[in-house]
């Protein structure tokens, strides 16, 4: 069974199995994206050139980018480990949902923070009503209303359902966001990095983009799995299991 | 390349440093927080076990 399957099914196993693992697997990934930032911020700062339009404002692009990457590819994670719990009811998989969403959010909102911050030096203005804008804001209301309906309601099964809904609904505008560069007239410039061909920058600075990406998903994987850690803990807490991993106090 | 010029980021330093340190600020704070509750859920776990031995 390859490493992909295994991890496809571990997370249907149960939070006492999957517990070891995340604690185990947190220092490493956090160390991970300590030293992609230190690299990803050389080749940000010092091998990438000055852009010869923008000068150095450009440099934004390289937490801009990834930010944005992670705020939609952490929502159609968190739509479909909702999906997983909606059919299979298994508790795993809905955690995980709940541990991505405050992550995604953030990250939306930071691309949206990065987004201005870049777009006043160079259009002039901190916020245009532009469909990749607008669309990316309402992917971070949808954030906040998938953690809203989930802190709202008690039952931890009819909260997972009722935001697994929600998610899957929101799910529509993942290819909106990305699309509406293409589809309408935008401010917002299209995609400078696609699958189908080469990417129309520098290498250095694909490169650094890269880097920063690779960062920023191995930061979300640990702090996921540190949500969940605690997750598990919290619900956990009266289980031997756990009164054996704490150990006595300090 | 000196540092006050690099800093500078050719006039965009507000921007180039708003951003940066907003993203730093907030991923690291994210961090902090989840560290801090695991250690007051341990705690917390540890004293539970305590009481009830008792």
């Amino acid at each position: 069974m390859s490493i992909f399957t295994k991890a496809f099914w571990l997370q249907l196993s149960s939070p006492k199995v999957f517990y070891p693992i995340a604690d185990k697997s947190i220092p490493w990934l956090l160390t991970a994206t300590v030293l992609l930032l230190l690299v990803g911020l050389y080749y940000a700062f010092i091998v990438a050139p000055v852009d010869y339009q923008q000068g150095n404002s450009y440099r934004i692009m390289f937490i801009h980018v990834p930010a944005a990457w992670m705020g939609m590819w952490i929502y159609v994670v968190m739509c479909i480990y909702a999906i997983i719990g909606l059919i299979w009811n298994t508790r795993l998989s809905n955690m995980m949902a709940a541990a991505l969403a405050p992550t995604g959010a953030l990250f939306t909102f930071l691309a949206l923070w990065t987004g201005a911050l870049w777009g006043k030096p160079t259009w002039g203005a901190y916020w245009v009503w532009d469909a990749r804008l607008t669309s990316f804001l309402i992917l971070l209301f949808l954030y906040f209303g998938f953690m809203s309906l989930r802190a709202a309601i008690d039952d931890p099964r009819r909260a997972a359902r009722a935001s697994a809904l929600l998610a899957m609904v929101g799910i529509v505008n993942i290819p909106i966001i990305y699309f509406s560069v293409k589809w309408w007239n935008t401010l917002h410039q299209g995609a400078s990095i696609t699958l189908d061909k080469a990417p129309t920058m520098a290498a250095s600075m694909f490169t650094a983009m890269m880097i920063m990406a690779a960062a920023f998903l191995t930061y979300t994987f640990a702090v996921a799995f540190m949500r969940i850690r605690n997750e598990i803990l919290e619900k956990e807490k009266n289980s031997a299991w756990v009164n054996e991993i704490v150990g006595p106090e300090k | 390349m000196n540092l006050p010029e690099f800093l500078d980021m050719g006039k965009h330093a507000f921007y180039v440093w708003g951003s940066y340190g907003v993203v730093a600020l907030f991923m690291l704070l994210e961090v902090v927080l989840l560290v801090l509750k695991k250690r007051s859920l341990t705690q917390s776990i540890a004293r539970l076990a305590r009481l009830n031995r008792e």
